[in-house]
């Protein structure tokens, strides 16, 4: 199957630094002074070992919109950036809302080889907001979906809401919610404040996105099921997630890396790189969501990765679409805005960026511990560089990425996949062993 | 000046300097022959997205009677209404070889994108951008404001110590926001009147004060009042409940207009809507400078174009003019 590799020297989470044996895919031993005949060697010494990365929310764009992105593509800025699993949102074209799309998605997906592709299925038929979709058949397809969002839309109708909420807990699912009320953010462009007053640029108020929630958690809290919160970007959010744990609801959310680093002041030079929904939000908002990351009220970072083609973005603000890549800088824009401040440690990126997100999505194989025994999904990052973000950092289709030209700390050196390098010394590999 | 986006960051040297020239080109203009031979041989493009004969014709004027060149390009029902974007039609104007484009769009941010995207290497001219600046509309109203207080001794004057009261739909103007800051910066103080629907959910940094009430403001004695457009399908997305109930509240009404101390104008951008924002009385009056405004309106473009074309360029937001 896999090349035997020795990474020798790695900083492992809590323990000195060791060297890992990886045979047949799987992490068979840990130690020091240890080796193989005839294995890979890995030099890892001064590189921070972590469980390989899992997105739980990224746009692969294929099927429909290759243009964007593939999930050969896509899988390789996974890589790039550290992933070895991504979720893949149904916004494709067609909607991911049979089995038979999800299947396919799941099947390209083991063709690239660069990281595990999850399929997540739409909640409603086209993501219309109107009739559940096939739910049941999606979760016992091939693909064994677990996570259903309409993702771009927000299940608006509390009805419809409810009963997705309702029908997925017999295959044990969760429905992510893209919280957005649709009438309040109608022809909206940014985030509704001082600076959206002054550019005379459509607001998004903060407002849409709680009150939605809101009205989720009380929902889920009502019939009793697990609700996952995308992209949650105010004050204001965090603490209704806040008060819903307290209250013993099952629900988790999710930050981006952008809304961890980047205030709606960006917008000031109507560069359309800074667009993306939800928008970019106030300097409070930053430090409230950097917050209850750090406190546990917000389980996990996903990257919310969107690629778009640059005639998408090269235009007049509100012609452009909405949307920011960002699996190729996650780890390091997380490094910045939560190591660095001293509100995260290297055991804590791992539950944010990996065991949890695996653990809400149900995809086994992924998120666990570096231990004897565990699949070789292994992400080893350089803390100590920093490099100015430029588009050779970028390895995905689509160069529409906020961070170029901005410094950012780290580097993800390696990154191996079920036990095959995908990145080897910062660089993709092209041609996969396995 | 390289280009001319906004009010926001124009100081108070550069928008006096406009404003001074356009007291120059003004004198030319009441001479028999209006023609000036300065920008002989340069080509003004006016890039219009949107409907508007007024401001397009005014620079037209403005551009003509400096001897350049203009080609009218309406982009609306044009190769853009077939999906041409902004940059496509850039790069055409940059290969027809424009030396000024005079912009109009939808969009807010539009001409910043123009001028800072690298597709065309003219000057910049916002002649009105979606919801967000309309810097020249602004320059004249200043213009007008310092004109009937000054006369001809307006020169080198800034506002300093007069207060102008804007009312009516601060939201969605864009003549709104450029007077809030050019007026500030030229020390005047400012008022916005308006309905709380139709003022943006957060103007804690303008430097304007927010009033609800019209007559609360018209006691304060402003030397100008300023009415702005209240667009019709705005009832409908219930900024406000029915025509008659802006016009009472918000409306300058021929009673209100004659309570206005002695001296005080009364300005519209146009078009005006007579009977809703703006009764017959108020814009027919003495007070009224409606008309001055479109007068001025070309010496203030011919000021721009002038800075923008004639002579050497120099960096991105004026300074040295």
């Amino acid at each position: 199957m896999s090349e035997t590799l020795v990474i020798t020297g790695a900083q492992l989470i809590g323990a000195k630094s060791a060297d890992i044996v990886v045979e047949n895919g799987v992490i068979s031993e840990i130690g020091t002074g240890l080796g193989r005949a005839g294995a890979r060697v890995i030099d890892a010494d001064g590189l921070v070992a972590l469980p390989g990365l899992v997105d739980l929310h990224t746009h692969l764009r294929e099927p429909g919109y290759e243009a964007s992105e593939t999930i050969l593509t896509g899988t390789k800025a996974a890589a790039a950036g550290g992933f070895t699993a991504v979720f893949a949102m149904p916004n494709t074209s067609p909607v991911a809302d049979t089995a038979g799309v999800v299947e396919q998605e799941l099947a390209l997906g083991e063709a690239a080889g660069y990281a595990t592709v999850q399929p997540i299925g739409a909640v409603t038929l086209g993501q219309k907001g109107e009739r559940l979709a096939e739910l049941g058949a999606m979760a016992t397809s091939r693909a064994k979906v677990r996570v259903f969002s309409d993702d771009g839309f927000c299940v608006f109708d509390p009805l419809i809401m409810r009963r997705a909420l309702e029908y997925v807990k017999s295959f044990d699912g969760v429905i992510a919610q893209h919280a957005q009320d649709p009438r309040l953010t109608e022809g909206a462009q940014m985030n509704e404040g001082t600076v959206s007053a002054e550019l005379g640029l459509a607001g998004w108020p903060a407002v849409a996105e709680e009150s939605i929630i809101a009205r989720d958690v009380l929902l889920a809290e009502h019939v009793g099921s697990r609700l996952h919160v995308c992209h949650l970007s105010t004050a204001g959010s965090v603490d209704i997630i806040r008060w819903a744990k307290k209250r013993g609801i099952a629900v988790t959310a999710e930050v981006t890396p952008h809304h961890l680093l980047l205030t709606d002041e960006l917008v000031r030079g109507y560069d359309a790189r800074f667009k993306v929904n939800p928008p970019l939000r106030r300097q409070e908002d930053v430090l409230a969501v950097r917050e209850g990351l750090a406190d546990g009220t917000i389980d996990i970072v996903a990257t919310d990765h969107a690629p778009h083609p640059s005639e998408n973005k090269a235009c007049e603000w509100q012609a452009a679409a909405n949307g920011m890549v960002g699996l190729e800088s996650a780890l390091r824009v997380v490094h910045q805005s939560m190591v660095q401040t001293g509100l995260l440690g290297w055991a804590d990126i791992a539950r944010v960026m990996s065991a949890t997100p695996a653990r809400i999505g149900r995809l086994s194989g992924h998120g666990a511990p570096l231990e004897v025994g565990s699949p070789a999904h292994i992400t080893l990052y350089d803390p100590s560089v920093e490099g100015v973000f430029g588009e050779s950092d970028l390895h995905g289709r689509s160069v529409n990425s906020p961070y170029l030209g901005r410094a950012l700390p780290g580097r993800v050196e390696h990154t191996v996949h079920a036990g095959v390098v995908t990145v080897a010394g910062g660089a993709v590999v092209q041609e996969l062993d396995a | 000046m390289r280009h001319l986006l906004d009010t926001r960051n124009l100081d108070r040297a550069t928008a006096l300097r406009i404003l001074d020239i356009a007291e120059d080109m003004a004198d030319t203009q009441s001479r028999e022959v209006k023609k000036l031979p300065t920008l002989r041989g340069k080509t003004v493009v006016n890039l219009f997205f949107e409907d508007s004969t007024r401001t397009r014709i005014s620079f037209e004027a403005a551009a003509k009677r400096l001897s350049a060149d203009v080609i009218n390009f309406a982009a609306k029902g044009s190769s853009v209404s077939k999906g041409e974007s902004l940059k496509d039609t850039a790069q055409t104007l940059e290969a027809i070889g424009a030396d000024a484009v005079v912009i109009r769009h939808p969009a807010s941010g539009a001409p910043q994108t123009l001028a800072t995207s690298g597709w065309i290497s003219a000057g910049v001219v916002n002649a009105g951008d979606g919801t967000h600046e309309h810097p020249t509309q602004a320059l004249l109203d200043a213009f007008t404001i310092r004109k009937r207080r000054f006369g001809a001794d307006s020169r080198g004057r800034d506002l300093a110590g007069l207060h102008v009261v804007i009312v009516g739909d601060v939201l969605h103007s864009r003549v709104a926001r450029s007077n809030v800051w050019l007026l500030a910066t030229l020390g005047a103080d400012v008022t916005l009147v308006a309905p709380p629907t139709l003022v943006p959910q957060n103007v804690s940094l303008w430097p304007a004060r927010v009033v609800y009430d019209l007559d609360e403001a018209l006691e304060q004695s402003p030397d100008a009042v300023m009415m702005l457009r209240i667009q019709l399908e705005r009832m409908n997305a219930a900024y406000f409940p029915t025509e008659r109930e802006y016009s009472r509240r918000w409306g300058l009404d021929a009673l209100r207009v004659a309570a206005l101390p002695e001296g005080s104008i009364v300005m519209h951008p146009g078009p005006m809507n007579r009977g809703l924002e703006i009764s017959s009385e108020a814009a027919d009056s003495p007070r009224s400078t409606v008309l001055e405004q479109v007068t001025n309106g070309v010496s203030i473009r011919m000021a721009v174009l002038y800075l923008l074309l004639a002579g050497e360029r120099d960096d991105e937001r004026g300074g040295d003019l």
